[in-house]
């Protein structure tokens, strides 16, 4: 990102740029749009519980009359993602829809679909970003995580995208306890396919929930992250996913250092369902609906929890702390379905201040994803290579049987506060109790850092 | 890579660039590179619209206070070195 200013005399200065940031931009610069919620894998960490298609997801129509909406909101570049969403039989016309009406697309794949051909097509149309998820630099790791046969099935889709000539498509990693070790693998893994690596952090959503204390960094792993990241400046993409780490060291990593959750980010899930942030599928965070009278537009522009997001708070907990100004307070998905408060530290504070451990028997009484489309077995088969000879849809998954949200844990039997770690005598101030649908909830937002770069899940990360 | 900025050469916003009103100016989109930049005052939105209406660059820049043109410049030619202003094709001024 560049940003064209000056410095005009004191008395016509420009509010800087962060301070609009905090008061949310006409429209999102990186939204994320979820195609379904259908997966041919069952990853252990997967945010958004996907697995099987939701009944109730938007029909070809609708999404082409998001894409007409997206284009007159200017929105020039989203981040489809799913679920696997080459898994939509209607993939392909929609991504062409899509480029042709000036909404470029990165898409993230395991790499299903991805055959000789299609990298052809890819490497061919201007405005498409591909970006294959692999979250271990071996096949041991990865699959633990991934699945059985998703290793193969991601190298096979990168071999297809380096052979088609594609340029810049990412690797994309999800960082855990496993594949920290691996860094220089996976850099080395990404120069030989000519790709850019870009890696991510582990959030504690959607089935990640279950596996976040098996699998989130230690804070020894958090400083050799930190560390190689500071190493590498832009070279690694991160979608500005660790600026909790800030605090580590006297350099900012690149990036955004904000929570742009409603203010320049937000989620577009399968069924039109508008969320703050792709890590925050809950209903505390939904804003609406595409559906509604409106559309996106009005949901963006109107919704009030958005418009809580963008009024700048105190900071709570945090801001008697000396390293404010670096973490920000962190990730607000990261502290919520940890069962930590909104405008407390992020449960991987770099201090310690949000480590309260859980124990497993308090996990019960968390926040839970809304919705839950995991398979209910294991894919019946393991991922398969993208071969040109694939079937349309081969490996869609079997789904009907089961209606939209059975899976929907009880809400209302959650106690609001179960897990909440003693945070000392004051009842805690946020969480589940008064997120209930419909009420508002507090939120703790984090005031902003001069950014150097915007999130790199949006256009402003490409190469030069 | 572009040519450097010449303020006696007349410019105009690149075909390829949208530029998306905001609050504080306006987002500038670059079709080609995939740069956003941000345009973050009316002013300069208005200047950069407005450029190819000038035969040159600096003439654009006359109806503003004297004291800020040299502001206004530098802004211009960040924005043309991130190629977000182009050249027009015969209309520089003559030597």
């Amino acid at each position: 990102m560049t940003t064209i200013s000056w410095e005009p005399d004191r008395s016509e200065r420009v509010p800087a740029l962060v301070d609009q940031f905090k008061r949310g931009l006409a429209a999102p610069i990186c939204l994320t749009w979820e195609w379904t919620y259908a997966c041919n894998l069952a990853c252990t960490h997967c945010l958004s519980s996907s697995g099987r298609r939701d009944p109730a997801e938007l029909s070809t129509a609708e999404m082409r009359s998001v894409i007409d909406e997206l284009r007159a909101m200017q929105v020039f570049y989203v981040n489809v993602g799913g679920g696997e969403p080459t898994v939509r039989p209607d993939f392909w016309e929609l991504l062409d829809y899509a480029v042709s009406s000036q909404v470029g697309v990165k898409f993230s794949t395991n790499g299903l679909r991805l055959t000789p051909e299609r990298a052809q097509r890819l490497a061919a149309t201007d405005y498409v970003d591909v970006q294959v998820s692999l979250d271990g630099a071996s096949r041991e790791v990865n699959d633990a995580v991934r699945g059985h046969g998703s290793y193969d099935l991601a190298l096979r889709a990168l071999a297809n995208l380096a052979g088609a000539g594609m340029r810049d498509f990412k690797i994309s990693v999800v960082m855990t306890r496993h594949n920290v070790p691996q860094l220089d693998d996976l850099a080395a893994l990404a120069d030989r396919f000519g790709a850019q690596l870009r890696i991510t952090r582990l959030r504690p959503s959607g089935r990640g929930a279950d596996v976040w204390h098996e699998l989130h960094p230690t804070a020894e792993q958090q400083r050799e992250i930190y560390a190689w990241l500071a190493d590498r400046g832009d070279r690694v993409l991160t979608g500005d996913s660790f600026f909790h780490l800030n605090a580590l060291g006297g350099t900012p990593l690149p990036g955004l250092n904000l929570c742009g959750a409603g203010r320049v980010v937000c989620l577009i899930d399968p069924v039109g369902d508008v969320y703050a942030c792709p890590f925050a599928i809950h209903d505390a965070f939904k804003a609406g609906t595409v559906r509604a009278p409106g559309g996106f537009a009005q949901v963006w522009r109107s919704a009030p929890l958005f418009a809580e997001l963008r009024t700048e708070t105190s900071g709570g907990a945090c801001r008697s702390c000396s390293q404010y100004s670096a973490c920000q307070g962190g990730c607000m998905a990261a502290k919520f379905f940890t069962g930590l408060p909104l405008d407390g530290p992020d449960p991987e504070c770099v201090r310690g201040y949000g480590a309260a451990p859980q124990p497993a028997s308090a996990r019960g009484g968390l926040p839970r994803a809304d919705k839950d489309h995991s398979h209910r077995l294991p894919p019946a088969r393991p991922a398969r290579p993208a071969h040109a000879a694939q079937p349309a849809h081969a490996a869609q998954p079997a789904h009907a049987a089961r209606p939209a949200h059975a899976a929907q844990p009880a809400q209302a039997a959650q106690p609001a506060h179960a897990a909440q770690p003693a945070q000392g005598a004051d009842p805690p101030r946020h969480g589940r109790a008064a997120a209930a649908p419909g009420g508002a909830v507090p939120l703790g937002m984090p005031a902003i850092r001069v950014p150097a770069r915007l999130c790199d899940s949006s256009p402003l990360a490409a190469a030069p | 890579m572009t040519a450097p900025f010449e303020p006696g050469r007349g410019y105009r916003l690149n075909p390829d660039v949208a530029l998306r009103p905001e609050p504080f100016g306006a987002l500038a989109y670059h079709f080609g590179t995939r740069r956003l930049s941000f345009l973050k005052s009316p002013d300069l939105v208005q200047l950069v619209r407005g450029l190819d209406a000038h035969r040159c660059a600096r003439d654009a820049l006359a109806g503003l206070p004297a004291g800020r043109r040299d502001l206004y410049l530098r802004a211009l030619a960040a924005l043309a070195e991130s190629d977000m202003i182009v050249p027009q094709e015969d209309r520089s001024e003559a030597p």
